[in-house]
């Protein structure tokens, strides 16, 4: 049995499907490839938190997580923000459990409130993360809401 | 397939509160289809809120948000009359913008 060849082969299957995925990444619009995609690629809080350049928040209390403690529904979870930071300028929700943990990242110019209100998508139970920027500095806080029925699959 | 978004701005004391109901499948990617086969990811990326002509709000969005997002905000300003204008965009490159005034 040669395995090196299987091997061979395995690794150009796997490298021809990348190719498909990075080809189909290059028919998007440019447009849509002004987001950064890192952010929401992300596979760990901290790797999140570092795609932000936000590196270790500090938690605060001044940021705080609206949302109730137990959704019924994981396809839809109301969850709000509200910082009263002064000077916030973002706002990013990050759901730790989920395969795309960045829900949204939302940048706010002078003059809008540190207040903003969304549904998610919950899988499974799991501490839900609010990431502020204000003056330059992150602050974070941390909520953990339970989910009695998942909003993925199905 | 994606109908008009439903928005309402009002303003009271100085501050203006808009929300925002977009109307969208929101595909994770992550499911399956009857067939077995995935269902391909479509999904809003990139959302830009603007007050007449000054913008109040950009958002970057995953498929973890929400099918049919819906969204708020508040910000300081805004009379009655004036024109709120909200426009998406996704991973398809469809995209939409719809206009409201300020009740």
């Amino acid at each position: 049995m040669n395995h090196q060849r299987r091997d061979a082969l395995k690794t150009g299957g796997g490298l021809g499907i990348f190719g498909m995925l990075v080809a189909a990444g290059l028919v998007k619009p440019g447009s849509a490839l002004a987001r950064d995609q890192k952010v929401f690629d992300a596979k760990s809080i901290d790797e999140a938190f570092a795609a932000l350049g936000a590196g270790k928040p500090e938690a605060s209390d001044q940021v705080q997580i609206v949302a109730p403690d137990i959704a019924e529904n994981g396809a839809v979870v109301p969850v709000g923000v509200n910082s009263a930071l002064p000077g916030t300028e973002s706002v990013s929700i990050m759901v730790e459990k989920n395969p795309n943990m960045v829900a949204a990242n939302f940048m706010l110019p002078e003059g809008t409130m540190g207040e903003v209100q969304t549904r998610i998508k919950m899988g499974q139970t799991s501490d839900v993360y609010a990431v502020v920027k204000a003056n330059g500095k992150y602050y974070m806080a941390k909520k953990e809401i339970k989910v009695t029925l998942g909003g993925c699959g199905g | 397939m994606a109908g008009p978004m439903r928005i309402r701005a009002a303003t009271a004391d100085g501050v203006t509160e808009v929300r925002v109901l977009m109307s969208h499948p929101m595909e994770t990617g992550q499911r399956r289809g009857g067939d077995g086969q995935p269902i391909p990811a479509h999904y809003i990326t990139e959302l830009t809120a603007k007050h007449n002509d000054k913008v109040v709000l950009n958002a970057e969005m995953g498929p973890s948000v929400s099918t049919n997002p819906y969204l708020s905000f508040k910000f300081k300003g805004g009379a009655s009359g004036d024109t709120v204008e909200v426009s998406w965009k996704d991973n398809k490159g469809e995209s939409r913008t719809d206009k409201v005034q300020i009740r």
